[in-house]
């Protein structure tokens, strides 16, 4: 077999130390006749490298990618710019096929690249902590209202519905088996309904859980919200797109609680809709609710610095049943990528990816809006994403759009059907204005 | 091991120091000795009313962490703040700067079920340490 | 001094790496356009480096880590097999990296299908009726499982059965689990193999028990001669039982949790499937389930009407979503090489690892104490406890001085059932010359303990840092670089 480097010879020398004459008799003595299996498994022959390369190739050319199409799909997934040097770390196997860091000495690499992502993270947020990642964006904010109900005791939490539908599904999962009622506060067009929400937020709620930019790509009035929710001593979370805090203030910087962001826009492909990493960063107050892995800084028996596993007794290896949360990974090879992405990028790239993003949004809002039967669906401000009303479904526009090699916007009515024939567009720093010109020219075709 | 007589002990390794009306409280010598180095120690706020047995707080080593139970019912009066910045206090001096709360006893005849040394000696030897 | 400086402090103004075209479309002053109290004020101090200083960087980081590629890695219970390059390769074919997520499902027949497929052979190994991939990571696995089978109870109006029951050699994980899903645990004592005690069972089951939790092959490594008991017992009381798949590798092609009477199974692809674990994640923890627990599957459901997939998001009892999209895709993909690579040979996968941890134990059993005197599967536990009260020389130090052999140590303290626990497990990727040496090594390290106990106890010597100050770390948490500090 490819991956079983044991000879005849050696398997034969190791059963003679063993003192068995064969496997067989090491699975007799361990598993009970009536739970072995008497057949071979029903699966296809194996094959050869060369053969699942070939394949698999076969299998996944029928889809349509972002290396043909024009893409002006977000909706949780941005195609956002991945500079070549961030695969170049992430293939590394001494990063790629270590495990956990259990043993500081010799896993220095892969905690100080965390303790560099989590001292990001904390610069990009203005947050004071963050943890080595989650498993993606909803994951990681469905921790965060666990973190709200056990920091303030309340049994429920408002939940925006500008948030990402998706996001939203996985907090009311998590919440229901705590049994936590989570409340979603409505929108009016675009943006919470803060008159709405002001009768919502009471004193038995015990976060208020938003999105910025929302997931229909506008912006909150997250100050007023963050007074809304501490005139009640509910906490404040604030979901927010890592590229857009080069242009818009650090959540740290207009009171957040808990700041949660999907990673996937810093150096992870889209990938059908993972691996990405969950980012989540607290006030130094939380540091013991947080959940999953934290990297610390300390001194070993030299007097050198070196990094290490630390605050684990929130953990459940050691808490068991009374850990914060039962996570006991995280998403480290996509921390590397995000690691590498933001260092590459640095500071000034990072300002110039989001001021490109926003150009090139804002000059395709005010082309489409130039079509008629097309408006923009609200007036508030956006980032790189917005919402727009066509002349028909946009089920019916991306078809169209699809033969053309455009990937068209995300059809956002079945989610808000308050908001009719919705097509919520995102444009990156990736597309130029040519491809801009492009889609406007088909959207303008649509009659 | 030290097991200063004098004091109150309870089987889950808190001690009780009483005077006048208040007891001050803390872990003992046996138990930051399991424990290893104490790296955080969370005490209740001032004014917190506990029963006896109730939990009021935790110890947290590296690698292990231990609810703390009050040895009395009564009110929490101060808390030892200085755990907060150096909670290691609680393994090189745990009977005197490792203090944790200081509660004004509501009901003092609960001291009469609690450990004397002598008891407490036994009770850390029988269980097998 | 080998300490490596923080990016942040290679910074210096000025410097770039990655730089980006000019914008080519009518310019807007953000201030235009963004109510001013919500503009950045101060920029994040992200770092200010040139290309060939982050390569570098991260190069001369990598540097100092273990992984399989390096080295031998027997970290019992995590299964640190070799990762095969080709399936790196095959997760950035264009058809499964540049896929996206929102597409329509017409664009991305061959993902669903890929999805469809490895569901099938999954549930073929596992003796399941339905699988998820949307579960990241072995422990989000289980929080699916335990959140399937409370809702299967709520959807039967049986809302008494509040109680899940985990042996105490189980993983940290199950009570952590099964305590977010709104459980109370039950802990019962294992028998001193790690097996379930039936009677310690028989005492604690009823119709307040919602589940029962359990590894097989247990922690300790020993396949548990009463599972068939054990899930009978559980089922006459009403509850269902869950299977922790981390000791997959052992079984594969041998025995199938289905047939042992489980109704709930996780495995972890970055364990058997071997999708590599990246220093900690990406994971992915697929749940299996029999077909009575299919309705209550996270949503959407990949389903094949006719000659097409589809995405399934209209299921009345689903539990709901657990990750934003479906899961750990790229990973998910790599498992889908492998599975490829091996088909129904993956039998051979678990007949090696099993004679590869019964080398090691035949051979470390003349030194060290066993914690079951019998042959193990896929891993073995040995003990040091002997040598700690003879020399004072502990399993940590046994750990360390490994370290300087260049060999990552066993898992070690766990299960916590056993004294001085060291947790080994070669996985069936390894030779017999890799395994030899390990064994010298560890013979070695026998012999030093009782010359010269403090070199081991001082151990490691020949690693770039030495024993770290974790006190320290946890006392005056330093969690992030903070410029002028």
């Amino acid at each position: 077999m490819r991956y079983i480097p044991i000879t005849q010879a050696d398997k034969a020398a190791m059963l003679r130390d063993i003192g068995v004459s064969s496997t067989q008799e090491l699975f007799a003595a361990n598993i009970p006749a009536d739970v072995r299996l008497n057949r071979p498994l029903n699966l296809p022959p194996a094959l050869s490298e060369m053969e699942i390369l070939a394949t698999m190739s076969d299998l996944t050319r029928q889809n349509v990618t972002l290396a043909d199409y024009t893409c002006f799909l977000g909706a949780g997934a941005y195609d956002h710019y991945i500079p070549a040097a961030v695969d170049a770390f992430v293939r590394r196997g001494e990063f790629l096929t270590a495990y956990t860091p259990y043993q500081p000495e010799i896993s220095q690499g892969v905690l100080q690249v965390i303790y560099e992502y989590q001292s990001l993270v904390c610069e990009l947020t203005g947050m004071d902590l963050s943890n080595a990642s989650m498993y993606d964006g909803g994951s990681a904010m469905a921790e965060a209202a666990g973190m709200v109900v056990q920091q303030t005791g309340r049994k429920k939490v408002v939940v925006a519905s500008s948030v990402h539908p998706n996001w939203r599904r996985v907090v009311k999962t998590y919440m229901h088996g705590i049994g936590v009622e989570v409340i979603e506060a409505p929108l009016v067009n675009c943006e919470l309904d803060l008159n709405k929400l002001e009768t919502l937020v009471t004193d038995e709620v015990a976060g208020v859980i938003v999105q910025m930019p929302n997931f229909l790509g506008h912006i909150e009035q997250v100050r007023t919200i963050e007074k809304m929710a501490h005139a009640k001593g509910a906490l404040f979370v604030v979901a927010a797109d890592p590229i857009s805090l080069a242009v818009l203030e650090a959540p740290g910087n207009y009171g957040a609680d808990i700041v949660v962001m999907e990673g996937q826009s810093l150096g992870n492909a889209v990938s059908y809709g993972g691996p990405w990493l969950g980012i989540i960063a607290t006030r130094d107050k939380f540091s013991r609710r947080i959940p999953g892995r934290i990297v610390g800084a300390t001194l070993d028996n030299r007097g050198q610095r070196a990094f290490v596993l630390t605050l684990q007794t929130r953990e459940q290896h050691i808490r068991r049943e009374k850990a914060t949360s039962n996570i006991c990974s995280n998403q480290a090879l996509n921390a590397l990528a995000a690691t590498v992405y933001m260092t590459l990028v640095g500071k000034e790239g990072l300002r110039e990816v989001a001021n490109l993003s926003l150009q090139k949004a804002h000059y395709a809002a005010t082309q489409i809006q130039k079509l008629p039967g097309y408006k923009i669906a609200c007036k508030s401000s956006f980032f790189k994403e917005f919402t727009i009303n066509c002349p028909k479904p946009a089920e019916e526009i991306n078809r169209m759009l699809l033969q053309k090699g455009i990937l068209g916007g995300y059809a956002s009515s079945p989610d808000y059907p308050l908001l009719p024939n919705a097509m919520t567009i995102a444009v990156t720093e990736k597309r130029t204005k040519a491809q801009i010109d492009q889609l406007v020219a088909a959207l303008g075709e649509v009659k | 091991m030290t097991i200063p007589a004098g004091l109150k002990y309870t089987k889950e390794h808190e001690w009780i120091k009483v005077e006048g009306n208040v007891g001050t409280v803390g872990i003992t010598d046996f138990a930051q000795d399991s424990l290893g180095d104490v790296v955080f120690v969370e005490v209740p706020t001032v004014g917190r009313v506990l029963k006896q047995g109730e939990q009021f707080g935790v110890v947290e080593s590296v690698k292990t962490v231990s609810d703390l139970y009050s040895p009395v019912s009564g009110k929490v009066v101060a808390v030892n703040a200085e755990l907060e910045a150096s909670p290691e206090a609680v393994n090189a001096g745990p009977y005197d700067k490792g203090w944790m709360i200081k509660i004004e006893l509501t009901n003092p005849g609960e001291l009469n079920g609690l450990l004397e040394a002598s008891a407490y000696e036994a009770h850390v030897k029988e269980a097998g340490h | 001094m080998s300490t490596l400086a923080l990016i942040f402090e290679k910074s210096t103004p000025g410097k770039r790496a990655v730089t980006f075209p000019a914008c080519d479309v009518p310019e807007v002053d953000p201030s235009a356009v963004i109510p001013a109290e919500l503009l950045r004020q101060k920029p994040a101090e992200l770092p200010e480096v040139s290309e060939i200083e982050a390569v570098r960087h991260f190069t001369q980081l990598s540097r100092r880590n273990h992984g399989v590629d390096v080295d031998f890695y027997p970290l019992g219970s995590c299964t640190m097999k070799y990762n095969p390059k080709v399936n790196e390769e095959a997760a950035r074919l264009p058809g499964i990296a540049l896929a996206h997520p929102q597409q329509p499902v017409e664009t991305v027949q061959g993902n669903l299908k890929l999805l469809h497929t490895l569901e099938g052979w999954l549930c073929e190994v596992t003796g399941m009726d339905r699988m998820t991939f949307q579960p990241a990571a072995g422990a989000h696995g289980e929080l699916t499982g335990i959140l399937i089978i409370k809702a299967y109870h709520e959807s039967r109006k049986d809302t008494d059965r509040r109680k899940v029951i985990v042996p105490d050699s189980a993983h940290g994980t199950n009570p952590a689990t099964a305590a977010m899903a709104g459980f109370d645990v039950v802990s019962i004592p294992s028998k001193h193999d790690g097996s379930v005690d039936l009677d310690a069972l028989r005492a604690v089951v009823g119709p307040d028990t919602a589940a029962l939790m359990m590894t097989n092959p247990s922690t300790l490594g020993i396949f548990d001669p009463h599972v068939k008991d054990v899930a009978e017992i559980v089922h006459a009381a009403g509850g269902l039982v869950y299977y922790d798949g981390a000791n997959m590798n052992a079984i594969m092609g041998y025995a199938r949790p289905g047939d042992m009477g489980f109704d709930v199974v996780h495995l972890n692809l970055h364990k058997t499937f071997s999708t590599p674990h990246g220093g900690g994640g990406p994971g992915s923890g697929p749940v299996g389930v029999k077909q009575f627990l299919a309705p209550f599957l996270p949503v959407p459901v990949v389903e094949l009407a006719g000659d097409k997939y589809l995405l399934d998001w209209e299921r009345p009892l689903s539990i709901g979503k657990m990750m934003g999209f479906y899961g750990n895709f790229g990973v998910v993909a790599r498992a889908f090489a492998y599975t490829l690579a091996y088909g129904p040979e993956l039998k051979e996968v678990s007949e090696y690892a099993v004679l590869n941890a019964n080398y090691i134990q035949a051979h470390l059993r003349k030194y060290y104490d066993l914690a079951v005197d019998r042959y193990c599967m896929h891993e073995c536990v040995i003990s040091a406890k002997t040598l700690k009260h003879e020399v004072g020389v502990k399993t940590l130090d046994i750990a360390k001085r490994l370290l300087d052999e260049g060999i990552h140590p066993p898992t070690i303290y766990f299960p916590m059932i056993v004294e001085e626990a060291m947790m080994i497990e070669p996985t069936e990727t390894e030779d017999k010359a890799t395994l030899d040496r390990f064994i010298a090594s560890m013979v070695q390290i026998y012999k030093e303990a009782k010359e010269d106990p403090e070199r081991v106890k001082s151990a490691p010597h020949l690693t770039v840092v030495g024993r770290l100050d974790e006190a320290l770390a946890a006392r005056k948490p330093n969690l992030r670089f903070k410029k002028d500090l």
